[in-house]
This record gives C-alpha cells, sequence and structure tokens, in this order.
C-alpha cells in the first residue's frame, strides 16, 4: 500500500472512529459516575437514529431538528428507565445491571423492529443527509463525502465539549463529587440522585446523537447497535474504564486501526480491535489510560 | 386388446383428462401430505422469505386442493423457524420429520441452513427443494439423491450479471464478497464469469467481514483502482449499506458502475429504487414479469398483504411442483417422489420451460437479467425492474459437464 493510499486509509478511519469515540464517551460518562455497564448502549445508539426516522416520518422534521430534538429524546428515555429500573440495582453486584441492561436492549430492538414493520412495512429504511452535505468534496488526495467530514469535526467538538464540562466548570466538580464520595456531597446541599440521574440521560444522550449521526450512512434497522456496541466495548475496556480522554483518543485509534486493516488485509479488520484489547489487558489491565482500581 | 393393456389404455386416458381420480387411491403414510416450510421467521431473511414464504405454500396447498376436489388426504403447512443457524436447521428438520411427520421441506433461506437440512432429508428419505438458498454446493460436491435445488443459484446469478455487464461494457471488475460459505462460492463464480472472455478483467476481489456495516475503506480503494464496475457479492442488509455507501461516494459519478450478486425485491424496497437506479441483475422472476405473474401476485398480495418476492413465489411454485408429483406417484413416500420429480418438465407462472435435471436435481428453469428502473420511471408501486435479457433454462444453469455431483 503506497503512502498516499494509507493517509486517505487512516483519513476514513476516523470517521468511524467518531462513532466509537462518542458511544464510548457516552459509556464512560456513565461507567465513570454511576458505575454501571450500560449494554443498552447500542440499542440507545439505534433509537437515536430510528427517533430521526420517524421524525422525518410522522413530522417531516429533517435532519438539523432531528439533530437536537433525537438525543434529548433518547436522554429522557435514558433517564425515566434509570430512575424506574436501574436505580433499584445500585446496591447490587455489576451482572444484575448487565442481565437488566441486555434485556432492554431485546425488548427494544423488537419493539423498534415491530413498529418498523407495522407503521412503514420494511424493517431496514434510508436515511438522507440534509442537502447542504450531500455530495462529495475533492480534498486533493482523496474525493470523500462531506457528510463524512461533518461526521468527525461535529463528533471532535462534542468530545471536547464534554471533556471540558466535566473537568473544568463547576457542574463537573459538582458531578466528579457527587460520584467520589455522595454522602459528603450531600451534606454541601446537592441532590446527589438528581444529578446521577442527569449524568445518565447525557451520556446516554451521546449515544442517540451517535445514532442519528449515523442515520445517513448506515441503514436504519433494529440491531444496527448490536455490532456496533461489542467494539465499543473493547474500545473503553482498552482506554480504560471510566476514562473520558482514553475513550476518545481510544475510540479515534481503533477506527483508523480497523479501516487501515481492511485495507491491508481485509478479513481481519474487525478482529485487530480485539487482538489491542486481549495484549491491552495482558500489559495493562486497567487500559491505557485508566488508573488502577485501587487508585480511585 | 388384453384386458391389462385396456386398463393401462383407460388409465393413461384417466391421467389426461383428469388427476383427480388418480388422486383417490394416493397412498399417504398417515393419510396427510405435510409440507414443511424451513425458513428464517425473525432474522435478516425473514421479509424476503419467512412468513411470506409460509403463506406462500398455504396458496398452494389451497390451490392443489381446489383443483383436486377428490382428493382424499389432508395437506397442511407447517412452517418453523431455523433463524439462519446450520445446527438449528438440522435439530429442527429432524424434528418436523420426526415428530410432525413432515413429508417434505422447502424454502431454506441462508446457504449454510440448507446444507445442514439438507444433509437431515438424505438421513431421513425426504423431499427438500431449497429455494432461497444460494450456494452451488447443493448441487455439486453437496448434492444428494433427496435435494432439489429451485429457483436461482450462484453460478445463474453470476453467469447473468457477469456476463450482461462485460458485454454492456463493463470490462474491468473489482469485488468485494462477505466472508462465508455464499460469498466465497459467488465471488468465485462471478471471476469465472467475468475472466470468461478474453480481456475481461477482474482487477481485485477483496472478502470482507461478515456481517459489516461500514465499507468505506473498499469504496476508498475502488477510487483509486478505478475499475469499470464495481461489483458487490454482499446480501440483504450488507447489500443495502454498500450501496448507500457506493452513492455516498459517488462512486458512479467517477464512471465506475455498480454490479449486484444477489438481488431481493425487499433490499430494492429497503434503499429507495433510486440507489440502485441502473444496476443490473439477475433474477429467476419477479412479479410483474407478463401477466401470469401478475394475475399470481395479485392473488397472494390480497392474502398476504404485500407483493411477493422470487423467493416467495418460488416457494408457492415448489410447493406446487411437489404436491402434483405426489399425485402422480399416487404415495407421498420419499423415494416415490423423488422418482416422479426426476426428468419432470414443466411450466407454471414461475418456472418457465422447467426441466428437473436427474442427474444433479438442478431445476432448470428461465431467468432474467434486469437493470433497475429508477423512481421516475416506475410505472407503480414495486415496479422496479427492466427485463434487459431472458437467459434461456438450458443456459442459465451450471452445465451439467462441470457438476461435480454424483448420487
Amino acid at each position: 500500500m503506497n503512502t498516499q493510499l494509507f493517509l486517505i486509509q487512516v483519513f476514513n478511519g476516523l470517521v468511524n472512529g467518531a462513532f466509537y469515540a462518542l458511544l464510548s464517551l457516552g459509556l464512560a460518562v456513565i461507567f465513570g459516575m454511576l458505575r454501571i455497564v450500560n449494554f443498552m448502549h447500542g440499542a440507545l445508539y439505534m433509537l437515536g437514529a430510528f427517533t430521526a426516522f420517524a421524525l422525518g416520518q410522522a413530522l417531516g422534521l429533517g435532519f438539523w431538528p432531528s439533530l437536537i430534538l433525537a438525543p434529548l429524546i433518547v436522554g429522557a428515555i435514558g433517564m425515566v428507565l434509570e430512575r424506574s429500573l436501574l436505580s433499584r440495582l445500585y446496591g447490587l453486584e455489576p451482572s444484575y445491571n448487565l442481565l437488566l441492561t441486555f434485556g432492554l436492549t431485546l425488548l427494544t430492538q423488537d419493539l423498534v423492529k415491530q413498529v418498523m414493520l407495522s407503521q412503514y412495512a420494511v424493517s431496514s429504511a434510508p436515511y438522507t443527509p440534509p442537502a447542504a452535505l450531500s455530495g462529495v468534496v475533492n480534498l486533493g488526495f482523496v474525493v470523500f463525502p462531506k457528510y463524512r467530514l461533518f461526521v468527525i469535526a461535529l463528533a471532535l467538538a462534542i468530545c471536547l465539549i464534554t471533556w471540558f464540562v466535566i473537568e473544568k466548570t463547576r457542574v463537573g466538580a459538582i458531578i466528579r463529587a457527587s460520584t467520589e464520595n455522595p454522602n459528603v456531597t450531600r451534606a454541601f446541599g446537592i441532590d446527589v440522585g438528581k444529578w446521577v440521574t442527569g449524568m445518565f440521560g447525557v451520556g446516554v444522550g451521546l449515544a442517540g446523537l451517535a445514532g442519528v449521526l449515523a442515520a445517513p450512512i448506515y441503514s436504519v434497522e433494529p440491531y444496527m447497535g448490536a455490532e456496533l456496541i461489542i467494539t465499543t466495548f473493547a474500545v473503553v475496556v482498552i482506554g480504560g474504564m471510566g476514562s473520558i480522554l482514553g475513550s476518545v483518543v481510544t475510540g479515534f485509534a481503533v477506527g483508523v486501526l480497523a479501516a487501515i486493516g481492511a485495507a491491508l488485509y481485509p478479513p481481519i479488520a474487525n478482529t485487530l480491535v480485539f487482538i489491542l484489547m486481549a495484549i491491552v489487558l495482558l500489559v495493562r489491565p486497567s487500559g491505557l489510560f485508566g488508573l488502577p482500581e485501587g487508585a480511585r | 386388446m388384453h384386458k391389462r393393456t385396456l386398463t393401462a389404455l383407460l388409465s393413461t386416458a384417466a391421467l389426461a383428462a383428469a388427476p383427480v381420480a388418480l388422486a383417490q387411491s394416493v397412498r399417504l403414510t398417515d393419510n396427510a401430505v405435510r409440507v414443511g416450510v424451513l425458513t428464517d421467521l425473525s432474522g435478516v431473511y425473514s421479509e424476503l422469505s419467512g412468513q411470506g414464504s409460509v403463506r406462500a405454500a398455504q396458496l398452494a396447498v389451497q390451490d392443489f386442493v381446489a383443483a383436486n376436489p377428490s382428493y382424499r388426504g389432508r395437506v397442511q403447512v407447517v412452517g418453523v423457524d431455523h433463524q439462519n443457524k446450520a445446527d438449528v436447521a438440522s435439530n429442527k428438520a429432524a424434528e418436523m420429520i420426526d415428530r410432525q411427520n413432515v413429508d417434505m421441506l422447502v424454502d431454506l433461506p441462508t446457504s449454510s441452513a440448507a446444507l445442514a437440512a439438507s444433509e437431515v432429508a438424505r438421513q431421513k428419505k425426504i423431499p427438500v427443494m431449497v429455494v432461497t438458498g444460494g450456494t452451488t454446493a447443493l448441487t455439486n460436491e453437496k448434492c444428494n439423491k433427496y435435494t432439489f435445488h429451485y429457483a436461482y443459484d450462484n453460478y445463474m446469478l453470476a453467469n447473468g450479471t457477469g456476463t450482461a455487464v462485460t458485454k454492456r461494457g463493463g470490462n474491468s471488475w473489482y469485488i468485494i464478497y462477505p466472508n462465508y460459505a455464499f460469498g466465497q462460492d459467488l465471488n468465485k463464480q462471478m471471476i469465472a464469469a467475468v475472466t470468461e472472455n478474453k480481456g475481461r478483467t477482474v482487477t481485485a476481489s477483496d472478502a470482507t467481514p461478515f456481517p459489516n456495516t461500514d465499507f468505506s475503506s473498499y469504496l476508498l480503494k475502488a477510487q483509486g483502482l478505478k475499475p469499470k464496475v464495481f461489483g458487490t457479492m454482499q446480501a440483504g442488509a450488507d447489500l443495502v449499506n454498500v450501496v448507500k455507501q457506493y452513492n455516498e461516494f459517488g462512486l458512479r459519478q467517477q464512471g465506475i458502475g455498480l454490479g449486484i450478486g444477489l438481488l431481493f425485491e425487499t433490499d430494492v424496497a429497503a434503499l429507495g429504487q433510486d440507489a440502485f437506479a441502473g444496476a443490473l441483475a439477475t433474477v429467476p422472476w419477479y412479479w410483474n414479469l407478463d401477466q401470469r405473474s401478475r394475475d399470481w401476485a395479485a392473488k397472494f398480495e390480497k392474502s398476504f398483504g404485500k407483493k411477493p418476492t422470487f423467493a416467495q413465489a418460488g416457494v408457492y411454485s415448489a410447493t406446487m411442483t411437489y404436491l402434483q408429483a405426489v399425485a402422480r406417484a399416487r404415495s407421498d413416500d420419499g423415494d416415490a417422489v423423488v422418482k416422479a420429480l426426476e426428468g419432470h418438465r414443466f411450466s407454471d407462472f414461475f418456472a418457465r420451460s422447467a426441466y428437473i435435471r436427474p442427474q444433479d436435481h438442478r431445476v432448470l428453469l428461465d431467468v432474467y437479467t434486469v437493470q433497475v428502473k429508477s423512481k421516475a420511471q416506475a410505472k407503480e408501486n414495486g415496479d422496479y425492474y427492466t427485463r434487459v435479457s431472458t437467459i434461456p433454462a438450458a443456459r442459465a444453469f451450471q452445465p451439467l459437464t462441470e457438476s461435480k455431483c454424483k448420487f
């Protein structure tokens, strides 16, 4: 593979990387703050794409309003689920959460499938990018879809904002304190439960956002998150559970790695990330950017 | 005239005039013929086969009974989900035959599941008619006395599309195929079909992970290779993603055409026909092929609520062909029915100039190379295809000389 082709693939990998980054960022926020492994993340990503599609069908809303609305709707659904179901399991061991969120995943997928079949007579539907972003642009070294460039840019911006809010602002400080030591935080008059629910909503909303962004690229179908979530968990493990910086950097890196793999030796493209995960687990079990569990 | 000769003559006359009379003396193992539709009721192929296939088999049974009013035995349809998994297909096939006394199996989407069920049918001596599975192994190294391959197969797809596209000037290809039995087989067949004529080349061919959603790496590679045709051997949801992204990357505008290995009507519906417009594919049937097909499709739509796919139409035709073979054999015994099927020539709304080749059990029928219409060209809802050519039954499938089948 010559240098130009290599560069093209690196660049192309950033697109998939953007999705991994947004999804693992959401997972990291949720795990970091709530210590929940949200297996439902892939289904919520799908729900984001489906909501955008359904808003378009039912209300004629285009991509831009959906880009704002759909993540809010998904976030709200997440908060309802957190309050009504997940919060009951906080005292128990993590496997209960995993089972619950896995069960919810299956329910959500089949529910969406039923709705799509009954409403639109197909289980997979196309979604078109906004007119301003359709078509390709010649970057000199490659002809690339405009929309994919937008995905990279927006994902980077969202990741930066999230990192900034959590690490550098007062709101972030409250959130971090609420999870670090909820009792002391309560003593300062802060309603910890509300913050936790809110953060779950934000994490889940990020999955919804990734879903809306994915809709114009992949077909909107009930199982679109099922494959993606497995890779995303690998990203989270490699980056370090709960590490925001780790999830973003690893997300983009894994996307690039998979793209290069696909160009060099296609059969290995989807396996590379798991090989990397195995190596990281052997050498640095807490992940590239994670602190050892004892240091928390 | 001897009495015996007279009887024979009379029965021949009866056969010609009314197969009904014969049906009365059909020997049925448990006083019923049971048609087992082994299919995908919940997964990726459930829309193109699934419940629609079960309904198609039911319609075939209804029509058969209506045409044979004095038919004594009961005819039933059993629909079972094989989840596209070979092991499940194997277990379910055995269960249907042993417990539900199913006398034949039909449909079988997913090549690996079809092969597994075919093996069970061989052991149990029950005919199986594969309609929706594509692998040519069914009539080659994995063939057996009880398995019939009905609607399409990978050889026919590649032979039809590969030849048609290269003839139209698409003389350099870059092919991607999903890395499992079906895709590997179709890739092999497509390369053979494309390179058959001198000067026609396949630039490169890549195996992609299966299932897969993002094909951008291969589309970028295609941009670099600049072939005349980007050939995709993906099926179902993967195909829909490939085509969506092919459009997104603007390959058509860069002079790279689209060649499709296996195209179902549901794929076109999922993405909208404009995304596929101009692409060439080969199909065994489509609903508005002609008036006869339209009539049947209208009946199906009235009963099922949706237009039939070629898989569902094929299940109807295969079921009907089987039931008529039972009537001819006067028995639902597997060996007797196989005998009645072998060498049978027929023509129905689905299978034209059809012939069941006795040596490998490939059901030969006329097939069609089609070009997908744009939405603007479509005259009505679901009007997807323009017929480019009809490939006669005798030339559409793998010639017997190339078959590796022995039974």
